[in-house]
């Protein structure tokens, strides 16, 4: 860890004044995720603006929508009245991250911006594309178990680490930034860009812009919901795999279903195969298995992980039988 | 001796931990929050290769930062002879390599400089900026790799590694070979709750070192050794603990950078390890390859096992893991021949850890037994019962006090295994298939010499002795041992230990300090009563006893888990351990101890492992995020019974030790329940997810 200076802006305008001021600065809000990698020596940020004064931790929520400011706390989202009846998938994927310590300081934006736990993108003695550009990649060759098996490219495996994000790609979240020329919304899905030929590259955000919002649309889909989780221990783990999954119903038949998954992509993975594969028909094992291979589709397995198709797809089926299960 | 002990029974009572207030309101003082004034602080730059040399080290950088005060390499360190494992003379090594003495690197981690500064910030940041070229030979890191050196060890403390008693090969050919099965564990780190530190103070020729200590006059002799002193010249202290496990017995190379820092710059030195210098430079448990061969008869009788095990050894350590040492002695089996083969790997020197030997030795041997009992479809506790020795088959010595037997029939008992259904696959509910396993505990009752001295000091009792406790409870049961010889209450009594100035104890490790210790305080507690004085000081030692007769504690451990086969999750929602120990001085801190052990057992069967990149040798798993202890909720409804049956041969006080034996046979325990549950007979640890599917 090297010397710092850290900043604090009272007003929004200060923030993004100062973002643009000071050449490699960066926000700082719960610092569960930049402390971290500052003392792994992956970032070196010579400025920290603290943005923990600004208006965004407030929950708010109507008929039609809850918005989440960015710097509500993990646990205080998890644990809102209105997000645990109406988005139970978002309270139960926001209590599964990390630890309660970690939970209670982690903000919303902060973790959609939560990078790999890849161990070589964590040690910068280790190559890494994603840490240094065109520096190669060592999890290749190296052990590569809690990879990723979906969006990944040949110059990236690592696996997005968040739990919280892959219920909100499950529910058409939309993530409002703020930069100098006001502010604009992006769909959560095309927030997130796939590594490709640039996996340093992990999402839209430009220079200088602030994370100031989600918010999320409220309907059945989302009401009949779960997150299931499978990692190597209950609690303080990162997922092996994990299942967002939302079904709408009439009758016995799914009319709408919103499914995504963790642990196994490059980005919070949405699988809107599945989802059609389960639209129109009768909630049950054929459909729930039919949806998990459409989900799995265009997996690439290595030799630690490849135990994640099978273990991707027994997951989701458990996520949908607890969806009816539960209904 | 005229004075009697009072029957006010406070040995044997549930007294609350005597420092428990200091601890719980932040008091305690460890090592590194010891306030020093005027000191300097060091940090560690560690290898970022396993294998190799340093080309070139530049700290031009590091030295610019404001504040730093002094940077070691092996250009410019002192040199220093690291003294060979001595245990005659209390001087014990962890490691026989000394880093910062050439360009040499031999495994990942290795100290390779160290920065000294005003603060702790200033020297981390520089260290973050030394920068070192290497030239990387390709590491040897694979347990089979051929190019790695392998040996044959001959002895552990003493017990031949490669043993043997009958025909092995004739009783397994006439039994036609029951069970030939291998099982595998990977590298454990101890993961202490409090990460080394070092504080080092030169007053002259004197040296201080505050420094957290599973044996600090082993520590003091090193130190006195390396840096040619008289052992009386350094004083060690080290009140509390965070945990040792035994990753804080034998003595670290870092304790001679700080005292070497120290010295240097002519200022106290308080160096800290990072928790990933933790995991690479003070210890492991190796890993292990043991292949069993069990011969029985029809009904069960065992009449051979064959146990060979493979061992990850280092360039950089001496220590060799001995799990089949259990095999000789645990039943009573005709032919029996354990062998170990280590092989030297690129790896950090490893040590003791919790129970070497027995913990992933009794994983395999236990393991082999729950095979062997099902193969013969004979109960898993009548297997054990039908074998057990009242009279050691190694030593041919009567056992001073074994109650296995005991504890396997309370255990039964209290779990309700009548209703234990023979065949596996049989208990579901729900999502989840339920499994129920046992398997065999033990440990050792060692014993060795230790001194006491007791000072009467107006209406208060001061007991001294040079001990340690890791937060295991030894304040309390010395303070309830000296109350009662004293004849006073508890409130009266004073215990100081942690300081190598005290009359001397053995290390704490081998679960000895109960069992060596107490009888030293009592006698000199029963000394002072008796003479009325104002000071007593007591020896107290085994004696004869020893050649006539084994000491060993026994136990019995009963899993419950929960499988849910689809999705590869194991839960262990029930545990029950049942311990014969010899008489149980304190119950509560007892109890906490086989808690402790079980759930470090919970973690060995399904969580832990150091993760090694197979061509680099680095750790990758070295934080708590990613090398997995178990965390609370992966702990289940947990049960201790204690069998007490005071032990009087060993010692006075008919205690034997409780630090190590918890942990043993939890992990075969856990994996013969999944096997009850799933019907899956899982052989490598840990069991993780996808080995379920």
């Amino acid at each position: 860890m090297q010397a710092f200076e850290l900043l604090t802006a009272r007003k929004t305008d200060d923030a993004l004044a100062l973002i643009a001021q000071y050449e490699g600065a960066a926000f700082i809000a719960g610092g569960t995720t930049v402390v971290d990698l500052m003392k792994c020596g992956v970032t070196l940020p010579p400025v920290l603006i603290d943005i923990n004064g600004l208006p965004f931790g407030e929950i708010d929520a109507n008929e039609e929508r809850i918005r989440i400011g960015a710097l509500v706390r993990n646990s205080d989202v998890a644990y809102d009245r209105n997000v645990v009846h109406r988005l139970p998938m978002l309270s139960k994927a926001f209590l599964s991250g990390a630890s309660g310590q970690l939970r209670n300081m982690a903000t919303v934006g902060g973790n959609l911006l939560q990078r790999t736990r890849c161990p070589y993108f964590r040690d910068p003695a280790s190559r890494c594309n994603k840490r240094e550009p065109g520096t190669g990649c060592d999890a290749f060759e190296g052990i590569h178990r809690g990879h990723a098996i979906l969006g990944t490219s040949n110059h990236c495996i690592a696996t997005h680490p968040s739990d919280a994000a892959v219920a909100l790609i499950a529910l058409d979240a939309v993530v409002e930034l703020a930069a100098p020329g006001g502010t604009r919304r992006v769909p959560i899905e095309e927030f997130y860009i796939v590594p490709g030929a640039t996996p340093s590259i992990e999402n839209v955000l430009l220079k200088g812009e602030l994370i100031t919002a989600v918010e999320i649309p409220l309907g059945a889909a989302q009401r009949n919901a779960t997150y299931l989780k499978v990692r190597d221990r209950a609690s303080y783990e990162f997922a092996l795999v994990a299942v967002a999954a939302g079904l709408e119903f009439d009758g016995g038949t799914i009319t709408q279903a919103r499914l995504a998954l963790g642990g196994v992509g490059a980005i919070p993975w949405r699988v809107r195969g599945a989802e059609q594969v389960l639209a129109g028909k009768k909630a049950g094992p054929q459909a729930f298995k039919e949806a998990a291979e459409a989900a799995l589709e265009g997996a690439i397995p290595r030799r630690d992980n490849a135990f994640k198709v099978e273990l991707a797809k027994r997951a989701v089926v458990r996520a949908l039988e607890t969806v009816v299960r539960e209904r | 001796m005229t004075a009697t002990v009072t029957r006010e029974s406070i040995v044997g009572t549930p007294v609350d931990r005597v420092d428990g207030g200091l601890k719980v309101t932040g008091q305690a003082q460890y090592a590194a929050d010891t306030p020093v004034e005027h000191a300097a602080f060091a940090v560690l730059v560690s290898s970022t290769i396993a294998r190799g040399r340093i080309l070139a080290i530049e700290t031009e950088a590091a030295a610019a930062i404001p504040g730093v005060l002094k940077i070691f390499t092996h250009e410019n360190a002192p040199r220093f002879k690291q003294p060979d494992p001595d245990w005659m003379n209390a001087l014990v090594p962890s490691q026989t390599f000394m880093p910062l003495q050439s360009p040499e690197i031999i495994h990942y981690g290795q100290q390779v400089a160290v920065v000294v500064a005003e603060t702790f910030e200033t020297a981390r940041a520089a260290a973050a900026l030394v920068e070192v070229a290497y030239e990387v030979k390709p590491p040897l890191l694979l347990l089979h790799d051929p190019a790695a050196p392998r040996f044959q060890p001959d002895v552990f403390f003493g017990e031949p590694m490669q043993d043997a008693r009958g025909d092995v090969d004739a009783a397994l050919a006439d039994a036609g070979g029951r069970i030939d099965a291998t099982y595998t564990t990977p590298i454990e780190s101890h993961n202490a709750m409090e990460p080394h530190a070092t504080i080092a103070q030169w007053n002259g020729h004197r040296l201080i070192v505050h420094e957290p200590s599973q044996w600090m006059i082993g520590t003091r002799n090193y130190l006195a050794k390396v840096f040619d002193l008289a052992p009386e010249d350094v004083h060690v202290i080290s009140p509390f603990v965070g945990g040792g496990f035994g990753a804080k017995g034998f003595s670290l190379p870092h304790s001679v950078f700080a005292a070497m820092a120290a010295r240097a710059i002519g200022r106290p030195v308080k160096l800290m390890l990072s928790r990933a210098q933790v995991f690479t430079t003070t210890g492991h448990r190796a890993q292990t390859e043991q292949h069993l061969r069990i011969g029985a008869s029809d009904d069960g009788q065992l009449t051979a096992i064959d146990h060979a095990s493979t061992i990850s050894s280092s360039y950089a350590g001496w220590f060799i893991e001995p799990p089949g040492l259990t095999t000789m002695f645990l039943y009573a089996c005709p032919n029996v021949r354990i062998r170990h083969e280590a092989a030297t790997l690129n790896l950090p020197a490893p040590c003791p850890m919790r129970a070497p030997g027995e913990a992933p030795g009794m994983f395999a041997l236990e393991s082999a037994l729950d095979e062997l009992a099902a193969q013969l479809e004979i109960d898993p506790i009548d297997l054990r019962i039908r074998n057990d020795a009242q009279t050691d088959p190694k030593t041919k010595l009567p056992f001073s006090s074994r109650h296995l037997v005991e504890c396997l029939e309370a255990g039964a008992d209290w779990f309700k295994w009548d209703r234990r259904p023979k065949k596996p696959r049989q208990m579901r509910d729900g999502d989840e298939l339920v499994g129920w396993g046992v398997a065999t505990a033990t440990y050792a009752g060692l014993r060795g010499p230790a001194s006491a001295r007791v000072r009467k000091e107006d209406d208060r009792y001061i007991v001294e002795v040079a001990t340690h406790d890791l937060g295991t409870g030894m304040y309390t049961i010395m303070t309830q041992v000296a109350a009662e010889a004293l004849g006073v209450p508890i409130s009266q009594v004073e215990c100081r230990i942690g300081d190598s100035r005290f009359p001397p104890a053995p290390v704490a490790g081998g679960s000895q300090s109960t069992a060596s210790v107490m009888p030293a305080v009592q006698a000199a507690c029963l000394k002072l009563r008796e003479s009325g004085g104002e000071m007593a000081e007591a020896d107290a030692a085994p004696g004869d006893e020893q050649g006539r007769y084994s000491f060993q504690s026994f136990g019995a451990q009963f899993a419950e888990v929960r499988v849910d086969e689809a999705i590869g999750r194991v839960r262990v929602s029930r545990f029950l351990g049942v311990f014969d120990c010899g008489k149980i001085l304190n119950p509560k801190t007892a109890r906490s101890q086989m808690l402790g052990g079980i759930v470090f057992g919970i973690g060995q069967a399904l969580f832990e492992e150091a993760v090694v990149d197979p061509r680099t040798g680095r750790l990758l798993t070295d934080s708590m995020a990613e090398y997995r202890v178990p965390v609370n909720a992966d702990v289940g409804e947990l049960e201790i019974l204690f069998v007490e049956e005071p032990d009087y041969v060993l010692n006075p006080l008919g205690a034997r030790g409780v630090g190590e034996i918890g942990i043993t046979g939890v992990a075969a325990a856990i994996a013969n329940a999944i096997y009850h549950a799933i019907g899956k007979r899982l052989r490598d640890l840990p069991i993780t997810p996808e080995k379920l599917l």
